[in-house]
């Protein structure tokens, strides 16, 4: 008989990534999230620029538009995030912000300068994450009490609007290095495709993400 | 402190100042400000201007047909040119502008007209007890009590900062009240009407106090 013949392929082969050379970093969750939020950003940045710098502000001068849009943008905004946090995987989400707020010897050391190997997220995304999530909740909190103040002078605060600018100057520093390194800087423009396809080369990830590509094949020799 | 608490303890470090700067940031900027050179913060407003309108376009100023009228009650009705404004009695001042939203600007140099010459110049009748000041930006107006109107410091200007009031900021002329919230000082100001009681005005209409003393109204108690 034929099975006896041929002997059966060893499970490692089957359960082996189809091409040894790639290894899956972001979920759909993930890069649904990421992506949402990278389009809201660039939305809420254009029309808050435009309401913001007297230049713009005079240039184009419909300002309760311009306001209409960029509220009923970060509504959208946080629709989104309520729909991804429900229907998307949250048990990896979970996964991802055990990571982040994980700031180990390796990080700290990394941090300073030195060699150190690093987890599928290195220190310095890490910090770009914390800093980009405690942002958008404080984006969120001012922005909120900016539209109630208008509507209820009891919430009318000192520094509301001061919160706001200043989040919007800090975030626009973040992005710029963060553009920089997704697609200029040439070791680590290579993680966009891990944020648009969800895989990355295996050698680069062993290089740069040492830790988390020993990980995943003790994971994949226990199966 | 275990190596999971150390991003947690940032996290919620950022997110607690953020929040403690809604109540407290004010003074924060007020530093910046002083840090950051003009240049820079004409581009970038620190704590600088912010240009807000209501309408759906920003009034241009043609100083062939601008006209500042002055209805109500006067002998008759009258009408300027901005060069007759200019004609009248000039004062000056340095003051500083607070918007109720929370940005100030301070030490902002104007010049322009008194309301007491306006209105002797215009022939205004003793029973005058408020003014409503019309923009050329519809629907905007604002009113002041003729009391309110005749404070020192208050005034109808045609500079800012040595130079004709810019387009943004107004031009030709703009109210001047540096003791209320920005929103009583109409930009774009081509009509004054004269009457007896203090209409209200479009902020008035939306809500705001229609005496918008600094610290004093608005949901601002000092």
């Amino acid at each position: 008989m034929a099975s006896l013949l041929e002997p059966a392929l060893p499970e490692t082969l089957l359960t082996a990534p189809k091409s040894a050379a790639r290894i899956q970093r972001f979920t759909v969750t993930e890069r649904a999230l990421h992506w949402m939020h990278a389009s809201a950003f660039f939305a809420l940045l254009a029309t808050g620029m435009i309401l913001y710098l007297p230049v713009l502000s005079t240039l184009i001068s419909r300002r309760q538009l311009v306001k209409g849009v960029h509220l009923w943008v970060a509504v959208a905004w946080a629709v989104a995030l309520v729909v991804i946090l429900i229907v998307g995987n949250r048990k990896r989400l979970a996964e991802d912000w055990r990571e982040i707020e994980t700031i180990d010897r390796d990080d700290r050391r990394w941090l300073r300068g030195r060699k150190a190997p690093q987890g599928r997220f290195n220190a310095g995304q890490k910090i770009n994450a914390l800093l980009t999530i405690a942002f958008a909740l404080l984006f969120a909190l001012s922005g909120f009490f900016l539209w109630l103040g208008e509507r209820d002078h009891s919430f009318i605060f000192a520094g509301t609007g001061t919160v706001h600018d200043a989040l919007t100057l800090a975030s626009i520093g973040l992005l710029v290095g963060h553009l920089y390194l997704a697609l200029i800087h040439p070791t680590t423009r290579h993680a966009l495709r891990g944020m648009t396809t969800g895989e990355v080369d295996e050698a680069w990830a062993k290089k740069h993400h040492a830790k988390w590509v020993d990980a995943e094949r003790k994971i994949v020799d226990r199966k | 402190m275990n190596d999971r608490t150390i991003g947690r303890a940032g996290f919620l470090g950022i997110l607690g100042l953020g929040a403690a700067g809604l109540f407290l940031a004010k003074d924060a900027t007020g530093l910046l400000d002083r840090a950051v050179p003009k240049s820079v913060s004409s581009i970038v407003p620190t704590s600088g201007w912010r240009i807000y309108t209501v309408g759906s376009s920003m009034p241009t100023f043609d100083p062939a047909t601008y006209r500042l009228d002055v209805t109500g009650l006067v002998g008759s009705p009258t009408s300027y040119t901005l060069a007759d404004l200019k004609a009248m009695p000039r004062a000056d001042q340095v003051s500083d502008f607070h918007c109720v939203t929370g940005w100030s600007v301070s030490d902002v140099r104007w010049g322009g007209v008194r309301i007491a010459d306006l209105l002797e110049r215009a022939g205004a009748k003793s029973n005058v007890a408020a003014l409503n000041f019309v923009s050329a930006e519809n629907p905007y107006e604002d009113s002041l009590t003729l009391e309110q109107a005749l404070l020192p410091d208050v005034m109808l200007a045609y500079e800012m900062d040595g130079g004709p009031i810019s387009r943004p900021h107004g031009a030709p002329v703009r109210l001047v009240m540096p003791q209320m919230y920005g929103y009583k000082s109409v930009k774009w100001v081509n009509r004054i009407e004269l009457g007896t009681v203090a209409l209200p005005g479009y902020w008035e209409r939306n809500g705001y106090d229609a005496d918008a003393w600094l610290g004093n109204s608005n949901g601002f108690s000092s």
